[in-house]
């Protein structure tokens, strides 16, 4: 075995135990989607009677959100881990060792991939005992669980990409509102095209949280879009490109000034 | 009068404190104009559904609940501070310094009401701006405003009552989380009329919810619920009231 992938897997051991030791991580992200899909599923109900909409169950309309409201959560939590390793000099200690910049980012990101796993397995199950039945079948669950995979790394490596640049876990979760904002103005609790007002509808087409969120919808509502599914597995890749080309980018800076 | 210059001074430095700090000011005032945008820019589509007859349209029904649910965050953001001058110390100093400690409950008090009523001015500009109709007259109005007043008055009570119990940061979702659940087990999206199934039950049981209708019908102008949401309105603050002295008198014996 090489270094790189033994220095992944001790950075990654450390990561996962480290966020299943803190049960505030691990309940808050898993509770908090749960409480709001069953205030919006039961609050908006009336909705499936509006002309056009795409299903019977609001549950299963709305099913989607716990899953990326919970990767903004993955954000925070990734973020917040590499600034506590930041403030109490663990990242310097390790800076004078032969690791290397990509075991650290990948590491990092083992918990927050953890944590995916277990919210996305708890939010499926709850659905199911729930009574939604996925129009893609079990293939779509596996499908889900790949892209979801793929969109907590996206998030995560931003939360890394924040901790790096300010180097403070409360400079970290000040982002929280900032992604909640992208949240909130998207096709999370109505489909684009029932939007009345269009400048909503304009904010919501060019939000790509629409087109995560519409992606896991599709699986559980449509059965197979392969637009929807380009788009959301395109939009991931492209931000978890980006978020750890920008991580990697910083933590060079980082590293190189401590 | 001892009690009246120790709220004075309470009050001018929380406010001080909130306007001077943006990291205070900017969320009270970005994110209730954050919620109306999402439930009236975002949802309005559901007035659309049969059997919603709220006459002044959607962005007039999710004005009031935002109005509301922006006069209870700003009690329970101001219990944040209180728990903060407990963490920092200041809180025990002002204990040993103040003449009348009643005073320093009103005057928390009172600085929230004034942080909220700048959110609100910001909240109904933005809302009137974008043609928000109102149907409901200059009483009405203040009846809408009065009403929302005395929720966050309740709301701050009951925040201050945990931070001088707690007397740490660590409370806060303590004194947000019941807030929040109170809040959204109401009609938050639709009238109480369309709400189905377990949500209909809770919000009837729910006292947040005769607010809130009030609250929509002072600004459709056709009044609903008043005097029951003003009674559980002073009610609550007569409830958190004791909750809150009660705070005090335990921070107190704490030291």
């Amino acid at each position: 075995m090489s270094v790189a992938p033994d220095q992944v897997y001790l950075l990654a051991r450390r990561s996962v135990v480290r966020t299943l030791r803190q049960p505030a991580n691990v309940i808050g992200p898993l509770i908090f989607p749960l409480f709001l899909l069953a205030v919006n599923s039961a609050g908006l109900r009336a909705e499936t009677h509006l002309p056009g909409f795409p299903s019977h169950s609001i549950l299963a309309f709305i099913l989607a959100v716990p899953f990326i409201q919970g990767a903004l959560f993955a954000t925070m939590n990734t973020g917040t881990d590499l600034a506590r390793d930041i403030q109490t000099g663990f990242l310097s200690r390790l800076s004078l060792t032969p690791m290397r910049g990509t075991a650290l980012l990948l590491g990092q990101l083992g918990g927050t991939i953890t944590l995916g796993w277990i919210q996305a397995l708890v939010y499926i199950a709850v659905g199911t005992i729930a009574g939604v039945r996925f129009a893609s079948g079990v293939p779509g669950v596996l499908v889900l669980l790949v892209f979801y995979t793929l969109v907590v790394l996206a998030f995560g490596a931003l939360g890394l990409f924040a901790a790096l640049r300010t180097g403070s876990g409360e400079a970290v979760q000040g982002l929280f509102p900032a992604f909640f904002v992208f949240l909130f103005i998207s096709s999370m609790a109505i489909p684009r095209n029932l939007m009345t007002h269009t400048w909503f509808r304009d904010a919501a087409t060019a939000n790509p949280v629409s087109y995560l969120i519409e992606g896991v919808r599709s699986l559980i509502v449509i059965g197979w879009d392969g637009e929807a599914l380009a788009l959301g597995f395109g939009i991931a890749a492209v931000v978890a490109a980006i978020a750890i080309a920008l991580s990697a980018w910083s933590l060079q800076q980082r590293l190189a000034g401590s | 009068m001892r009690r009246l210059a120790v709220a004075r001074g309470v009050a001018w430095r929380m406010l001080h404190n909130f306007y001077s700090n943006k990291s205070l000011l900017i969320p009270s005032l970005v994110f209730p104009l954050f919620f109306f945008t999402a439930f009236a820019g975002g949802l309005a589509g559901i007035s659309r559904a049969p059997g919603f007859d709220f006459p002044d349209g959607y962005t007039a029904f999710q004005f009031a609940f935002v109005l509301l649910q922006s006069a209870a965050f700003a009690g329970v953001f101001t219990g944040f501070g209180i728990a903060r001058d407990f963490e920092s110390g200041f809180a025990r100093r002002l204990l040993l310094a103040a003449a009348d400690r009643t005073g320093i409950v009103l005057g928390y008090a009172g600085a929230a009401v004034v942080r909220w009523l700048t959110t609100a001015s910001l909240l109904t500009v933005i809302a009137l701006a974008v043609r928000m109709k109102v149907g409901g007259n200059g009483v009405d109005l203040f009846g809408l405003y009065v009403l929302a007043i005395l929720v966050n008055f309740a709301a701050t009570l009951w925040a201050a009552g945990v931070a001088m119990r707690l007397r740490t940061m660590q409370a806060g979702p303590i004194m947000q989380l019941p807030v929040f659940l109170v809040l959204f087990f109401a009609p938050v999206y639709v009238p109480l009329a369309l709400l189905q199934g377990w949500i209909h039950e809770v919000a009837l049981a729910n006292p947040m919810t005769r607010i809130i209708e009030a609250e929509r019908g002072f600004i459709s102008g056709e009044r609903t619920l008043t005097a029951a949401s003003f009674a559980i309105a002073l009610g609550l603050i007569v409830l958190f009231s004791l909750w809150a002295f009660r705070g005090l008198r335990k921070a107190e014996a704490a030291g």
